[in-house]
């Protein structure tokens, strides 16, 4: 299972981006899904970088894509606050443009993105599993 | 990522090229404000040639819509905005908050 460890600054996301799209590519899937998926990592990514490593120096976090049968399955695991995104109110999207509100948009897109998302907390630290079947 | 911008009398075209994720985002946003901190709320963004955008993105381009719609003194357009961008923008719900044109030269004429 190909596990990288990133450095928890925004500079890798092109990086992270990069290895879901090898993998996703390498297991069939279309490149309008592929995109889909950078997304959804991107995001998830930027979550752990942005709040649970928030004032945080030197940190890391690792990501681990794999194929099992047609599904792809994508795991961060990061040891900083927890987050739990299922708490994240899902944004009122037909909120006029003053009272858009753009918190919690990151979230909302990879639950929209990917077919689940499951977040756990633990002393091992948190760990975010999403996963997207092949079309 | 790589921003240009071509000043016309009555609006400014910003060109976006490449990729405006978390890393990119404050140099997008950056440019946008050296349009609107220069009095110009008149904007059409040609998102031709980008080829990635995450909500780091979409925010940029909330908070400079928000500035130049006020007191009604400008407008931000989208022009040819490519199908996979314009997807999330339809999931974020942010299609309904700009007009989107498949031609730029429409979109700097409805400014």
């Amino acid at each position: 299972m190909p596990s990288i460890t990133y450095p928890a600054r925004f500079e890798f996301l092109d990086e992270i981006r990069d290895m879901v799209a090898d993998i996703a590519r390498a297991g069939g899937f279309s490149e309008k899904t592929i995109y889909s998926l950078q997304l959804a990592a991107d995001e998830a990514a930027t979550n752990i970088i942005e709040h649970a490593y928030a004032g945080v120096k030197n940190a890391s976090f690792s990501v681990t894509c794999e194929m099992q049968g047609d599904k792809i399955i994508i795991m961060m695991h990061d040891n900083g606050k927890s987050f739990d995104s299922s708490a994240v109110k899902e944004p009122n999207l037909k909120a006029d443009l003053a009272k858009r509100q753009i918190g919690g948009l990151g979230v909302y897109l990879m639950r929209k993105l990917m077919d689940t998302v499951h977040y756990e907390s633990s002393k091992a630290g948190n760990v975010l599993t999403m996963t997207k079947r092949r079309e | 990522m790589e921003v240009t911008t071509q000043e016309f009398k009555h609006c400014d075209l910003i060109t976006v090229k490449g990729r405006v994720d978390s890393s990119t985002a404050p140099q997008f946003t950056k440019e946008l404000e050296k349009a609107t901190n220069n009095g110009r709320y008149k904007i059409a963004l040609d998102m031709s040639e980008l080829e990635y955008m995450s909500s780091a993105g979409f925010r940029a381009l909330l908070a400079t819509q928000r500035n130049c719609k006020r007191y009604n003194r400008g407008e931000v357009v989208l022009a040819r905005v490519p199908d996979r961008i314009r997807e999330a923008l339809e999931l974020a719900g942010f299609t309904e908050l700009f007009r989107t044109f498949d031609d730029t030269t429409e979109a700097v004429g409805s400014l």
